[in-house]
């Protein structure tokens, strides 16, 4: 799963991308804007997913923990302790960071099939705690309100513009940490691993540390993700973390395009935008969702991602015939 | 004492629950290593239609039987058509039945409503068995019958008749199985169809004591995952094992620490995965 385009070409629209996110906001609708700053939370939740699943071939299945662990730092620390931004952020990716570290040397012990049900079942042991921990968590009624986050800068971040473009620099910047990830030996060697572990052993890869240390970033960016994403709802709940969500996370990564990054970044947007819109129109969103998990596996197994490439090569065929 | 007697007999009559619904996601898992979401899906929807045969019929054995029979239908065609080609791909075997779980959530909505039900249990099933000082309710010693009768078939079919050599081998090693000349993709198709139907006989079961509502799928998957992740997949010792030590660490966990009663569930079972990856009973 290379690159979509030529490298100009991505680089282009990448450049594109990045300058309608940064030009058009002030022009949309209310509403879309707060589901355009809700993609680019999704989005970082999805590219961080992406480095495990994507680029070293682990399926997990309990993704939403990082992004509660990550929520629940902020909800815990703004509400009772009145902790500013930066203290609730550092807080926030240390505690997913240290759960993946630990969540990994369980996790990583198994492979396929078992890999999936271990990562749900921690997924579950975090789930369990935010529903039933009452007296730190408030349990099923969850913490509200959770304040917008002060930075000392002359915008109000309670406002739905300014929030955005806090949610947006948090998107380029873990766009930009993973990129460099991926491109890097350390990524070469992951993909490596993703495409034959045995190989990348005998060549004489410590293939355990690389997928464990993939697991662990992973997992820190996916707190980071629960930082923004309290802050922009204003309220944590135990639903944050749901199994649903991990799958959700896993949907959003397969239908982008898995191992691109911005691949998954669009499978948030069109997740986000789908559930959100849809439900205005019909009841039946759930049958449509579910639809749309039938239909990426049946029809596009490599995402959109996938399916642009393929595009551009019957294009190429078409030109040389 | 009466505590302790009480909350063991109800851990023991929710672990055989989970043995009905656990029993069939494990052969599932383990033969085919098919990540089944579907699986809640088939003990909500067995026990909505169970409940309509009910009112039709006025008859608990027929709507037992009539749910059971809809569900391991539904079973085939769901193997039939979307999962058999998905071997081997973990993924695309998450989303798939996970879309089918939204997809068949959405239905039974739009059948069955948002109202809770319960499903009303025979008269020879209600009331109490007095054993000196102690009650027990008829409908939960029932559940443990059921469950026991159920895992006494399922051993003797999987250990003591050809059928279920064929099975074993399958489970072992699918490719040599075929080789031989085993009917693997008969055989998968068989035990997909038998666990989907004995999910639904455990949503039967359950929608007398538990209630039938939306949402009780993915409520009731979650368990079930964690007695086969246990006991480790394929096993039937394992799901039984399972079933039982999660039915006890869950009523336990709830009665004597409500606020930690997810994690004395969950905890345990990472322990348990931390030593030993394949669950209690499974191998690699």
């Amino acid at each position: 799963m290379a690159h979509v385009g030529a490298p100009w070409a991505q680089r282009l629209g990448l450049a594109l991308l990045l300058l309608a996110l940064l030009v058009t906001p002030p022009f949309l609708p209310p509403y879309l804007l707060t589901l355009l700053t809700q993609t680019l939370i999704y989005a970082i939740l999805a590219m961080s997913l992406d480095l495990t699943l994507g680029y070293t071939g682990l399926a997990s299945l309990g993704h939403a923990a990082y992004l509660g662990l990550g929520a629940y730092s902020v909800g815990i620390l703004a509400t009772r302790w009145g902790a500013g931004f930066w203290m609730a952020l550092l807080v926030g990716i240390a505690l997913a960071t240290a759960v993946a570290a630990v969540f990994g040397l369980v996790a990583l012990r198994a492979t396929g099939v078992y890999f999936l049900m271990i990562t749900l079942a921690l997924g579950m042991v975090v789930w369990g705690l935010a529903n039933r921990w009452v007296s730190l968590t408030r349990g099923d009624n969850g913490i509200s309100p959770v304040p917008r986050p002060v930075l000392g800068l002359p915008w109000s971040f309670g406002r739905a513009l300014p929030f955005y473009y806090l949610a947006l620099v948090g998107f380029v910047l873990a766009l930009v940490v993973l990129r460099v990830i991926v491109r890097s030996p350390f990524g070469a060697t992951l993909i490596g691993i993703r495409e034959s572990e045995s190989r990348m052993r005998t060549l004489g890869y410590h293939v355990w540390l690389h997928k464990y240390l993939a697991f662990v970033i992973s997992g820190a960016v996916g707190g980071f993700a629960g930082v923004l994403w309290a802050y922009y709802n204003g309220f944590v709940t135990p639903s944050d973390l749901d199994l649903s969500v991990s799958i959700e996370v896993l949907l959003m990564v397969a239908l982008g395009g898995r191992g691109t990054l911005l691949g998954p970044a669009l499978g948030a947007g069109v997740i986000v935008l789908l559930k959100n819109l849809v439900s205005v129109y019909t009841q039946r969103w759930l049958l449509i969702l579910g639809l749309v998990y039938v239909g990426t596996i049946r029809y596009a197994p490599e995402g959109i991602a996938g399916a642009l490439m393929q595009w551009r090569r019957w294009m190429q065929r078409a030109r040389a015939a | 004492m009466e505590f302790w007697v009480t909350q063991l007999f109800n851990g023991v009559s929710y672990g055989a629950l989970l043995f009905l619904l656990a029993g069939g996601l494990s052969l599932i898992f383990g033969m085919m290593r098919i990540v089944n979401m579907t699986h809640g899906s088939h003990y909500l929807l067995g026990a909505y239609l169970a409940l309509t045969f009910l009112t039709r019929t006025g008859s608990y054995v027929l709507a037992l039987l009539g749910g059971a029979l809809a569900i391991a239908v539904l079973g085939v065609i769901e193997w039939d058509r979307f999962l058999q080609g998905l071997r081997g791909q973990e993924l695309a075997q998450v989303l798939t039945t996970m879309g089918l779980a939204l997809i068949f959530q959405d239905l039974a909505l739009v059948t069955w409503g948002g109202d809770p039900y319960n499903l009303k249990i025979p008269a020879v099933l209600s009331g109490k068995y007095h054993l000196g000082t102690f009650f027990f309710p008829v409908y939960r010693v029932f559940i443990i019958v059921v469950a026991l009768g159920v895992a006494v078939v399922l051993w003797l079919v999987v250990e003591r008749t050809r059928v279920g050599a064929m099975m074993r081998a399958t489970v072992d090693d699918a490719e040599m199985a075929r080789g031989v000349g085993i009917n693997v993709s008969g055989i998968s198709l068989g035990v997909f169809a038998l666990g989907a139907a004995l999910a639904a006989v455990a949503g039967v079961v359950a929608g007398g004591f538990l209630g039938i509502y939306p949402g009780a799928d993915f409520e009731i998957l979650s368990y079930a995952f964690v007695v086969v992740i246990v006991g480790g997949l394929g096993s039937l010792r394992g799901a039984l094992i399972g079933s039982l030590l999660v039915g006890l660490l869950d009523n336990f966990g709830k009665a004597l620490f409500p606020e930690l009663s997810y994690f004395t569930l969950f905890a345990p079972m990472a322990a348990i995965l931390a030593v030993r990856p394949t669950g209690l009973f499974g191998r690699a």
